[in-house]
């Protein structure tokens, strides 16, 4: 019993900011007050107008599908790799490839900011896809190397002894049994890109800039609940991203929490 | 092996990048320009000066006391989301703790700033802008990742031994103390120093959080880099994130590769 009020009241942490934002971004007035005077659905209308936001949210399609576009297949072949042909310092390999989840944001962002003035790409698209490629690749590999792991290889041979090319057997047995990984990993690249604001701080310009960072320039210049009303929303996508996920993949099994019952 | 070359490539990329940062901490800063000059050691000595040594001192301590109030707070929920009989609360908890963690930084930044500003909750004393609110701020971005860690520890922790004990006469809280907590060991051990290492370079929370008043090392890497254009400086102070970083990687990895991976 008493377990169990500890664990709501932590998750009750857990959530608190996320309830307080969606409250904040109902207010009728640019001051926050609580509790509101009224219910107001104008600093939605003003986030969906602010021209710096729609640029950017453009910005953030471009950036986020053109690097879940390179690092799906990239990642894909790597986890094959990996899973079926098991190499000498397999943990190393890993490792590696789970590098970028844990060095430092700014490091990698001044690292490509750097580069990117070298090659005179600071005003580029190019720079932003390529460091959101190295940060997604991570989630990527990670989702289908355990779809990989669960897939049989007697069934590719037998698709083979059929008669079946190895790029027949590959499009018809191989990619449909990959299919939750390969949505697992697509889901958690786009939402890794959507929400990347680290590196992308150090890498973009007004003009490329992307909506985390255009928010984060939002935050430090003005007060008014138009960042409540967009955080609302990006909330809102993300609760359905994940909702949706665990009812038709089941997040335990990506995330390895198993029954041992 | 030609299926992982692509990875590798993208994966030399980052390492020219990080190759370009170290590079950079050893040149010269010229002010004014972006061009940089001979080699010196200029900028790694500034980062052992005393107001720099106080930046580093003051992530260590809020890295270390993130770590452990994260460990404390998350046990408890990891442990329901592993055991709870129930498939449904196992998925509620499942969906509260992953949706912080893909809800942006700047979004969860941001949430924090109104919590901790005076108008939905007074406080008794004042956390925004200030240490204390930056390490709630902190123990809130690092909570889902730690949750996720333990609770694969712990589903991992082989319940024969569990009822070994208990039918041998050992209470529920014994079980757990004796057998449960020091099997989910290599969980703990993994999630606290990611959970460190995380935080050490952590920069959205103490840059709006801390208001400029509260500095860890990213803050002052991107004050030197983005807006004094002192790019050798600021990659001097990277490459001291990033020796942390690689350090506690090696540590983590050593970890992982005795323990079998059980808690990845």
């Amino acid at each position: 019993m008493i377990g169990r009020v500890i664990v709501g009241l932590l998750v009750g942490f857990m959530t608190l900011p996320t309830i307080v934002v969606v409250i904040a971004s109902f207010n009728p007035t640019a001051i926050l007050a609580f509790p509101p005077a009224g219910l107001s659905l104008r600093w939605y209308e003003n986030a969906l107008t602010y021209p710096q936001f729609r640029r950017a949210a453009v910005n953030s399609v471009i950036v986020t599908g053109a690097s879940a576009l390179l690092a799906l297949p990239i990642g894909t072949a790597a986890a094959l790799a990996l899973v079926r042909h098991p190499l000498r310092g397999r943990g190393l390999w890993s490792a590696v490839f789970l590098s970028p989840l844990i060095i430092p944001g700014v490091a990698i962002g001044l690292g490509f900011l750097i580069l990117a003035a070298r090659f005179g790409l600071l005003a580029n698209h190019a720079v932003l896809i390529s460091a959101h490629t190295v940060l997604v690749l991570p989630f990527v590999i990670r989702s289908v190397a355990v779809s990989a792991a669960n897939l049989d290889p007697q069934l590719e041979r037998a698709a083979a002894s059929l008669g079946a090319r190895p790029g027949r057997v590959f499009r018809r047995v191989t990619l449909p049994l990959l299919r939750p990984g390969l949505f697992a990993a697509l889901l958690f690249a786009v939402i890794v890109s959507v929400n990347e604001f680290v590196v992308s701080l150090f890498v973009s310009t007004r003009v490329t800039e992307i909506l985390p960072v255009a928010m984060f320039t939002y935050v430090v210049n003005y007060t008014d609940p138009t960042m409540a009303a967009l955080s609302t929303l990006f909330i809102g996508a993300t609760f359905v991203a994940v909702f949706l996920t665990d009812r038709f993949l089941g997040l335990s099994g990506i995330l390895h929490i198993e029954d041992h019952r | 092996m030609i299926l992982l070359l692509p990875a590798v490539g993208v994966m030399v990329l980052l390492a020219v990048a990080l190759a370009a940062l170290l590079q950079f901490s050893v040149l010269e800063f010229i002010p004014g320009s972006l061009r940089t000059g001979g080699l010196t050691t200029r900028n790694l000595d500034a980062v052992l000066t005393p107001l720099y040594l106080r930046y580093i001192w003051d992530t260590v301590l809020l890295s270390a006391l993130t770590t452990v109030l994260t460990l404390v707070a998350s046990y408890p929920v990891a442990y329901a989301l592993a055991r709870s009989r129930s498939a449904r609360v196992r998925s509620l908890l499942l969906v509260l703790t992953l949706a912080p963690f893909f809800t942006g930084a700047i979004v969860r930044t941001y949430a924090w700033m109104l919590v901790l500003g005076n108008t939905f909750i007074r406080w008794p004393v004042k956390l925004l802008f200030e240490p204390a609110g930056v390490l709630i701020g902190l123990v809130h971005f690092s909570m889902p990742t730690m949750i996720l860690i333990l609770a694969a520890a712990i589903s991992h922790v082989d319940r024969t031994y569990e009822r070994a004990a208990a039918s041998l006469g050992a209470r529920p809280r014994r079980v757990f103390w004796r057998v449960t907590l020091p099997l989910s060991m290599p969980g703990v051990a993994s999630g606290s120093l990611v959970v460190f290492a995380w935080t050490f370079s952590a920069f959205p929370t103490p840059e709006l959080l801390g208001g400029g008043r509260v500095k860890m090392i990213a803050n002052v890497v991107k004050d030197l880099a983005l807006d004094a254009f002192n790019w050798p400086g600021s990659a001097a102070f990277a490459a001291v994130a990033l020796a942390v970083t690689f350090l506690l990687l090696a540590v983590v990895t050593r970890a992982l590769v005795r323990t079998g991976g059980a808690a990845a």
